[in-house]
């Protein structure tokens, strides 16, 4: 089969790998239909998650048909169209129990600070990612949600992570209604971001981005206000005098470790790897929000540790709240946001691109070439296929 | 799946009227992610503890574990020096900065490893394909050929520098 393949940082092709076989009796096999890029694959692309092994497939964001089971599914059978979220998780580990399915203890071997993700490292377990034409699917029975008819694909590709995580992003930040809500980071997870902030009541809502095209495009999808951090001269003095002096109630990172923004976070955490990433984005949402006001962090950081300053997280009494988001949790909800028209996540898709050029698309992502926001690969032959789930068997 | 009813929705306040679903979670009940913690978990069908998947192939464990997870990725093995180097860094414990610097070393050193694999099969890769070339020569020209003179001119100053270091040496010896 055509999967994509790491070759190491800014590396990457297309080669044809033997297809994954059900290897637990609660695995199924899945043809992919739909496949993104998520803005932290990019990380993976870069280099800056330890135990990336040369020859993985990335790709923890995909929707396909179900071709086999394993003799202990029950509940999944061939045929089935389906969203996969990108947490592998088990249903019944302690976290899991709590549903913190992100969190699950079950499936990542190398690591306990982490579940495991499809196609992200060994750090988070090893599994092969959906950027190939098939892919193995553990716990076929808990994780993947039969997409419901008449859905469009792109939106359900979306839900398998940058949705859930956008609006979960939101949900941390303990939104009350009338909130001023500042986020950071106008990618995909962002835009979600501001369109869940309204959802849950904001009063005003500020994205900060550097990309103007991105701004744009967020100011007139999640019709909010937005900053170019490019012409600020300090994030905190800005958002301070945006707030009457005091500070946004509410700041969500939806960066992460590649915060363009801070030269020397930037040298440290980028350039030389001497922490796991830039923290730039912490510092400003730890600085920028008002005293007692609440920290929600999505965006992905190295293992290792980052210089924030906790000290003013503590004299300002802030909630610091973080998670890889737990998709499954979020589906009901999210799909009858979709289906009510609150919310269309497709509108950020702005690339479809055969699997064969996947080198492409990820520097087209990466390097934001293009007006690129999201960008959805289609493995060869299903480009054609209609675009929305037919009704399950 | 129990999902909150949808009855509930406030009528936006003036301000926020043109802001298609403003307000429908504003009630902390109707977010599907409060509490944080939840018990039962709210899954479709009642789910049973895996059962242990059968380890055919060599997998590391985090210190912090006892032991392999019920469920795991079976991909890449650890292979060559890079392996070794991986093997090591799972001594120590995910608390203990050693373990990553480790694992980032092996990932640097299995890049190396990637490229005489490649060429041992007679592959040589296509370095401008890989890193996305074709794609900034059609969506950045002026990137792509800032970069193509950078490289030039980084080519042609080694060149000079070793023709100038041979010229040196020939009227030492002369």
């Amino acid at each position: 089969m055509l999967a994509m393949n790491y070759r190491g940082p800014y590396r990457i092709r297309t080669v044809h790998k033997v297809e994954p076989e059900i290897e637990h009796p609660g695995d199924a096999i899945v043809r992919v239909t739909r496949s993104c890029i998520c803005g932290s694959d990019l990380h993976l692309y870069h280099g800056m998650v330890p135990d990336t092994r040369i020859g993985s497939t990335f790709g923890h964001e995909f929707t396909g048909v179900v071709e086999s089971v394993g003799s202990a599914v029950q509940h999944l059978k061939p045929g089935d169209h389906v969203l996969v979220p990108f947490n592998i998780f088990c249903g019944s580990c302690y976290f899991c129990q709590k549903e913190l399915y992100g969190n699950c203890h079950s499936t990542n071997p190398e690591a306990t600070a982490v579940g495991g993700i499809y196609g992200y490292s060994h750090t988070a377990g090893g599994y092969d990612g959906g950027q190939a034409e098939y892919v193995r699917v553990p716990m076929a029975d808990v994780g993947p949600t039969v997409i419901p008819a008449g859905m469009d694909l792109d939106d359900a590709v979306l839900l398998t992570d940058a949705l859930p995580t956008g609006y979960q992003a939101a949900e941390m930040g303990g939104i009350r209604e009338g909130d001023t809500v500042v986020i950071f980071g106008a990618g995909p997870v962002g835009i979600f971001a501001a369109k869940s902030a309204w959802l849950l009541g904001a009063g005003r809502v500020i994205v900060v981005d550097h990309v103007d095209y991105r701004l744009e495009f967020v100011r007139s999808y999640a019709q909010c206000e937005v900053i170019d951090f490019k012409h600020v001269g300090d994030m905190a003095i800005h958002i301070k005098n945006m707030t009457h002096g005091l500070g946004a109630d509410v700041c969500i990172d939806c960066v992460g470790c590649e915060a363009a923004g801070n030269f020397a976070q930037t040298l440290l955490g980028i350039k030389l790897k001497l922490q796991g990433g830039a923290a730039t984005v912490l510092h400003w949402c730890i600085n920028s929000v008002r005293k007692g006001g609440t920290v929600s962090i999505v965006g992905v950081y190295g293992p290792t540790f980052n210089a924030v300053p906790i000290g003013n997280a503590v004299n300002k009494g802030l909630t610091l709240r973080m998670n890889q988001a737990s998709v499954k949790r979020h589906l009901p909800r999210l799909i009858e946001h979709i289906q009510a028209g609150r919310i269309e996540p497709r509108r950020v898709i702005t690339h479809r691109i055969d699997l064969r050029d996947v080198a492409d698309a990820y520097h087209i992502f990466s390097s934001k070439l293009d007006h690129c926001i999201k960008t959805v690969l289609v493995p060869p032959g299903v480009a054609q296929e209609a675009t929305t789930a037919a009704a399950s068997h | 799946m129990d999902t909150p009813a949808t009855s509930n929705l406030r009528s936006p306040s003036p301000s926020h009227a043109h802001i298609i679903g403003w307000g429908a979670d504003i009630d902390r009940a109707m977010r599907p992610a409060y509490p944080k913690e939840r018990t039962p978990p709210r899954l479709p069908h009642p789910v049973e503890p895996p059962q242990q998947q059968r380890a055919d192939v060599e997998v590391l464990h985090s210190t912090e574990r006892p032991g392999i997870t019920p469920i795991f990725g079976t991909t890449l093995p650890p292979a060559g020096l890079s392996g070794r180097l991986r093997r090591l860094a799972f001594r120590h414990s995910e608390n203990d900065l050693r373990h990553w610097l480790m694992l980032l070393l092996a990932d640097r050193v299995q890049m190396g490893e990637g490229l005489i694999d490649d060429l041992s099969r007679g592959h040589v890769p296509n370095l401008y394909a890989e890193m996305g070339g074709r794609a900034e020569l059609k969506h950045n020209p002026l990137g792509a050929a800032r970069k193509a003179a950078i490289g030039i001119a980084a080519v042609a100053l080694v060149a000079m520098a070793l023709k100038k270091r041979r010229g040196g040496g020939r009227r030492l010896r002369g």
